[in-house]
């Protein structure tokens, strides 16, 4: 184990103990190519430990609150109907799929595909689908030194599977939710995403996370997607999550030759927030737009990785992260774009915008730009600052007060992630909601 | 008696673990500078121990109290381990496989620069570096240190009537105790990295320089490096004291004979700056790189730092050519209010060279501003990174930094890195990052063609032209020898 | 001065110019006009040497020499000029510093001695007039921040300090207004002599209202479809080149 300290030692045995306690329940699958992923992942996770502040990845982020939470393993819950309202999109009631603390809901879900098309919990799908998630499941996420990726594997059991077949195209935005809700202690749970587009076909994806009380957990998601060539992906995240709780978020995706992958990342919520994105493409003429806005108060911490890697030629990637950092909070942005050698032609933008409201607020920013290829036209651009004086000044000199003049210059400042977001109902919901939190 | 400032505001952590890889040794180049003088060397015994940091003090007559320094620097250093996380890879290097001392002979105090050995003196005159004051009209003047003991400064007598005091740090120790005891290891402690640690355990001498009270300093001072005994590391220690009011542009060259195996040259520059004062600091580096296929050179392994106080202002410039590894990142603890500093660099790599260098800005005092202009330019199968941070501190209101880091690619075989880390603790900061990559176009170099210049010229006027913003720093003949150095360094990268 | 045969070039397996041929005689001014696409400016770029295009076929003589064997900047040295259509900015690079490189490596290569700073500077502020511009030019980096006019007249100017034998000027007029079109031309006249020769590619007449060629070409599809002198030049502007790619030309010229 890395990780030389005693105490999370404690804490990391901890988990391992509940592993043990599931796979004592999983007797029936205890020889399936999927638990053997389990195990080995564990066996990863004890090695690796948690990461701490002297590994580059987390040089930034201090996990230590996290690590003095006593947690149980999520076990399957209910919810009412009624509960869900609130986290409903307009248009999209009929089309979703809901996840309680981890769990597929079966009941409270509800969307009508075209034939062909898998949408399921993993749980279940295994039964029925198993090649198909053998195949995937694991492949291209390394796990290796990941020490959250491995604790999520080692745990999963249930999450989102979706398949759309070669030149299916899903015209409906697919909502899911992601609810939260604190029985009695604080509970760990790994949900894991498997999201495959066939050549041609065409997807796009509201993920939620809320929660129903204001309680610690602890949510540790895995997400692998395979966006096929010609195919398109439209991923939209929306983080909502207890301002006491933990999420973890890992995404690995893969994008094929003509392939595109817009994915747009919104959080809110969290006592600890740490967003893995990586993108990889694997064939030419591949897109990949990346957007990202976050909110911090209090003393959220919030901290976003991305990684781009273009391993082969003609491919663009354009990024951008726009933040408001409140109170205590700090904020952490590392993006990382690698051009691999022969990637020519490459085209890469990326820009981090931070605005610090407050006196103790934090920002800490990595843009990094690797690049072995010498035919490429790359970019990337970091801003830190308060509000423009002169834009302030400017509204309040036609007679606009100070506070709303700010309000409408944040919220000018966030549009410029909203207005990117396609969905109507998705993108008014979010500029009601930041309207409400700027009180503008 | 300054006091560095808390461990915490300036920890020297960068980025991340490497891997390492044996670079073969074979030999063969065309390193301009690559001669050696054949000069009977003073030698300390090969390897590292605390006999040899006392025979290294005994050798120099030092006092007790910089014994002692030595002595815990190197206690220290015995406690730390290598830096792993520049983006560099080279073998496992042998601290005890080297020699730590190595001055030319004879040691006696000289009572004129006539007195200076004639062979030494060629070496120099070979370098372009003229230590006899025949060149009065240049007006620079210069301190010649080879294997890290200053052998001859010039000027002395000129700058004496000024207060200025310039010269061998040895002798400094020995003239101004007082002056060097106050400032050594206050802007770089001995506890600062692997590398200042073991510079200050083993430091053999340097330059010294104070500019008293309102005093702008007539002439450019020049600081001369060259590497010449085989085997040897150098641990030069560069100490600047601008006192209040006062104003000094200082250059530094370097230059180290071709050799197969790979030197190490681990110094320290430490500009301690006063209120009202201004520093200007400009180095043209041009260390052995090594050959073609990546053999020999040095490894150039060196903390710079310089320390602000209100309205203060120092500026960095640097043209970084040679060194088969360079890690480096001259920086400024901007403490006092108003205090302003600047960081302009070209890092030139071609072959197998590697560079990881860039710079460091901490924004402590209010009103403090910075301004970082980098220029990478990568070529053959070398590797070249910027890697650059900005923080400032929770009391830095209104602080400004503005960073502009480009890379230029010449051939496919290179790589360009920018790693830029900004860490902001005020609200009232503006900081901007701004970093491209880019490649020499075909349509400029046609558009150069169409016009009768050849190819080797049309790059070398993109290149130059690229790196305009940072040579218009430089003093007027270091911009002249960098341009040149550009041109030497990219011969052959093309075609 | 320049005698084309035959030339046929390909630009990645296309085939654009497909068997050019013409003579061009010391002191002649020759227009080439044609639609977009027609080839003109590939034309103007294979003479000076662009490497992206291939010839397939034919040969090209410059003063008895053959010119495609020569690489981009010995063609310049022996006094091909090509005036871009697309000027590109070089960052950092002064005009002078720029400018005496080119002359100097130019007047090298005809065995005359370098300008020195002073000798320069005086010849190149006389040639500054020709265009109409400032000195600040001088000092500006090569086309940086220059406005579209004034890359053009910038273009000429370097024809003026160069003096070349030939200058191939490729579309210099478009995106002209009529004041800096008249500078342009005005500045190529006075460049004009009996040794000096001039290709001219355009796509509008209005230039050769004022720069009065001995000679216009049509070419369309690669080929030189149609030669004449000054007037074939206005019959387009009346007619457009529909007319005469339809073959109604033959007849009304």
């Amino acid at each position: 184990m890395k990780n030389d300290s005693p105490k999370d030692r404690a804490v990391c045995d901890a988990f391992i103990r509940d592993f043990q306690n599931l796979e004592a329940q999983l007797n029936g699958q205890s020889s399936t190519p999927f638990h053997e992923k389990r195990v080995r992942a564990i066996t990863t996770f004890a090695e690796l430990g948690f990461p701490n502040m002297r590994q580059e990845k987390w040089k930034y982020t201090s996990i230590a609150p996290l690590l003095k939470e006593k947690f149980q393993l999520a076990s399957a819950h209910k919810i009412t109907e009624k509960a869900l309202q609130p986290f409903l999109i307009n248009g999209l009631e009929e089309n979703r799929v809901v996840f309680v603390n981890g769990y597929f809901d079966k009941a409270l879900s509800k969307y009508d595909m075209p034939p062909g098309v898998l949408i399921a919990g993993l749980d279940e799908a295994y039964h029925s689908h198993a090649a198909l998630i053998d195949e995937h499941l694991g492949k291209y996420l390394q796990i290796d030194e990941q020490p959250f990726a491995a604790l999520n594997t080692a745990f999963a059991r249930d999450g989102i599977l979706i398949h759309i077949p070669q030149n299916t195209v899903i015209e409906k935005p697919l909502h899911l939710l992601f609810i939260s809700d604190v029985d009695e202690r604080p509970f760990h749970s790994h949900p894991r995403n498997l999201i495959i587009l066939e050549q041609g076909s065409q997807l796009s994806l509201v993920e939620s996370h809320h929660t129903l009380s204001p309680d610690v957990y602890f949510n540790n998601f895995v997400t692998e997607i395979i966006v096929g060539p010609n195919a398109k992906l439209d991923h939209i995240k929306i983080q909502d999550e207890s301002k006491a709780a933990y999420h973890f978020a890992a995404t690995q995706a893969k994008v094929a030759r003509d392939a595109v992958f817009n994915s747009t990342g919104i959080d809110l919520g969290g006592a600890i927030l740490r967003n893995d994105i990586n993108i990889e493409f694997t064939g030419e003429n591949a897109e990949a737009q990346l957007l990202g806005f976050y909110y911090a108060t209090g003393t959220q911490l919030m901290d976003n990785h991305t990684f781009i890697d273009h391993a082969v030629p003609h491919c663009n990637s354009n990024e951008l992260f726009k933040g408001f950092l409140d109170d205590k909070s700090h904020g952490v942005f590392n993006g990382a774009v690698l051009v691999r050698p022969d990637a020519q032609k490459t085209n890469a933008f990326q820009q981090n915008q931070a605005i610090l409201i407050s006196k103790n607020a934090t920002i800490d920013a990595k843009p990094e730009l690797e690049i072995f290829a010498d035919d490429v036209l790359c970019s990337h651009g970091a801003t830190i600052g308060e509000l423009q004086d002169d834009h302030l000044f400017y509204l309040r000199s036609r007679g606009i007060g100070e506070e709303m003049a700010k309000a409408m210059l944040h919220i000018a400042f966030a549009n410029d992630i909203f207005e990117r977001i396609k969905i109507d109902a998705v993108r008014e919901k979010l500029e009601a909601e930041i309207i409400a939190r700027f009180g503008g | 008696m300054p006091k560095p400032p808390a461990k915490n505001d300036y920890d020297d952590k960068f980025g991340s673990a490497e891997e390492q890889q044996t670079v073969e040794n074979l030999t063969k180049s065309e390193y301009k500078w690559g001669f050696t003088t054949d000069i009977e060397t003073d030698m300390a015994p090969k390897g590292l121990n605390e006999n040899i940091v006392r025979f290294i003090s005994a050798k120099k007559e030092e006092p007790e109290w910089l014994l002692q320094w030595r002595l815990k620097a190197f206690r220290h250093w015995q406690k730390m381990v290598e830096p792993k996380w520049p983006n560099v890879k080279y073998p496992p290097i042998d601290f005890q496989n080297a020699y730590y001392y190595a001055a030319p002979k004879p040691q006696k105090q000289l009572e004129s620069l006539d007195e200076v050995d004639p062979k030494l003196r060629e070496t120099f005159d070979k370098l372009g570096i003229s230590i006899m004051e025949q060149k009065r009209l240049s007006n620079v003047a210069v301190d010649a240190v080879m294997d890290s003991v200053s052998v001859a400064t010039t000027f002395q007598g000129e700058l004496k009537k000024h207060g200025i005091i310039f010269g061998a740090f040895s002798e400094a120790v020995k003239n101004h105790p007082e002056l060097v005891r106050k400032y050594l290891g206050s802007v770089v402690p001995y506890t600062d990295n692997f590398y200042a640690a073991l510079n200050s355990a083993v430091f053999s001498d340097g330059s010294f320089c104070y500019i008293p009270k309102g005093v702008r300093c007539p002439m450019e001072l020049s600081t001369y490096f060259r590497i010449n005994a085989a085997n040897t590391g150098q641990f030069e220690r560069t100490l600047i004291v601008a006192d209040e009011g006062a104003n000094v542009s200082y250059l530094e060259g370097c230059t180290a004979p071709m050799r197969d195996e790979n030197q190490l040259h681990a110094a320290v520059v430490e500009i301690y700056v006063h209120k009202e004062a201004q520093v200007k600091y400009s180095t043209v580096q041009n260390w052995y790189p090594g050959d073609e296929n990546g053999v020999g050179g040095v490894y150039n392994f060196v903390t710079k730092r310089a320390i602000t106080h209100e309205n203060a202002k120092v500026s960095w410039t640097q043209v970084e050519t040679g060194s088969a590894i360079t890690w480096k990142y001259p920086s400024v603890i901007l403490k006092g209010d108003n205090s302003i500093g600047e960081f302009y660099s070209v890092a030139l790599t071609n072959n197998y060279q590697q560079a990881d260098t860039g710079t460091k800005m901490m924004h402590l005092g209010k009103n403090t501003r910075s301004t970082i202009i980098s220029k990478g330019i990568s070529a053959g199968k070398s590797q070249n990174s910027y890697r650059g941070l900005v923080r400032v501190g929770k009391n830095a209101e209104n602080a400004r930094n503005f960073s502009q880091c480009d890379s230029l690619l010449i051939g496919d075989q290179c790589g360009a890195h920018t790693f830029p880390y900004l860490e902001i603790k005020n609200p009232t900061a503006q900081v901007e990052h701004e970093a491209t990559t880019s490649k020499i176009g075909d349509d400029q170099i046609f558009y150069l063609l169409q016009r009768g210049i050849s190819e080797e010229d049309a790059i070398n006027m993109i290149v130059n032209g690229y790196c305009k913003e940072v040579f218009r720093e430089l003093p007027m003949e270091f911009a002249v020898e960098a341009q040149k150095l550009l041109a030497v360094s990219l011969e052959g990268s093309v075609g | 001065m320049i005698s084309i045969k035959n030339l046929h070039t390909s630009v990645e397996e296309t085939e654009i110019l497909k068997g050019i041929d013409l003579e061009v005689k010391p002191g002649e001014v020759h227009a080439i006009m044609g639609p977009n696409g027609s080839g003109k400016s590939t034309l103007a770029n294979v003479l000076a040497g662009r490497e992206e295009y291939e010839v397939t076929a034919g040969s090209v003589e410059f003063n008895g020499r053959n010119l495609l064997e020569m690489p981009a900047e010995e063609r310049a040295r022996e006094g091909l000029f090509l005036a871009f259509q697309y000027p590109v900015e070089i960052p950092g690079v002064s005009n002078a510093n720029f400018l005496k490189a080119a002359l100097n490596a130019i007047r090298q290569h005809r065995g005359e001695e370098a300008f020195d700073a002073m000798d320069f500077l005086t010849m190149v502020k006389e040639r500054l007039q020709l265009v109409e511009m400032d000195q600040k030019f001088l000092q500006r980096a090569v086309n940086v921040g220059f406005s579209g006019g004034e890359k053009k007249r910038n273009e000429i100017f370097q024809m003026a300090v160069l003096e070349p034998q030939l200058g191939i000027l490729d579309e210099t007029d478009s995106g002209l207004d009529i004041d800096a079109l008249k500078i342009v031309a005005n500045g190529v006249n006075k460049l004009r002599n009996p040794q000096r020769s001039f290709i001219i590619v355009t796509h509008y007449q209005r230039l050769l209202d004022y720069i009065v060629p001995d000679f216009v070409h049509v070419l369309a599809d690669g080929r030189i479809i149609k030669s004449g002198g000054k007037e074939l030049a206005l019959y387009l502007e009346k007619n457009g080149y529909d007319d005469l790619l339809n073959g109604n030309g033959k007849a009304a010229v």
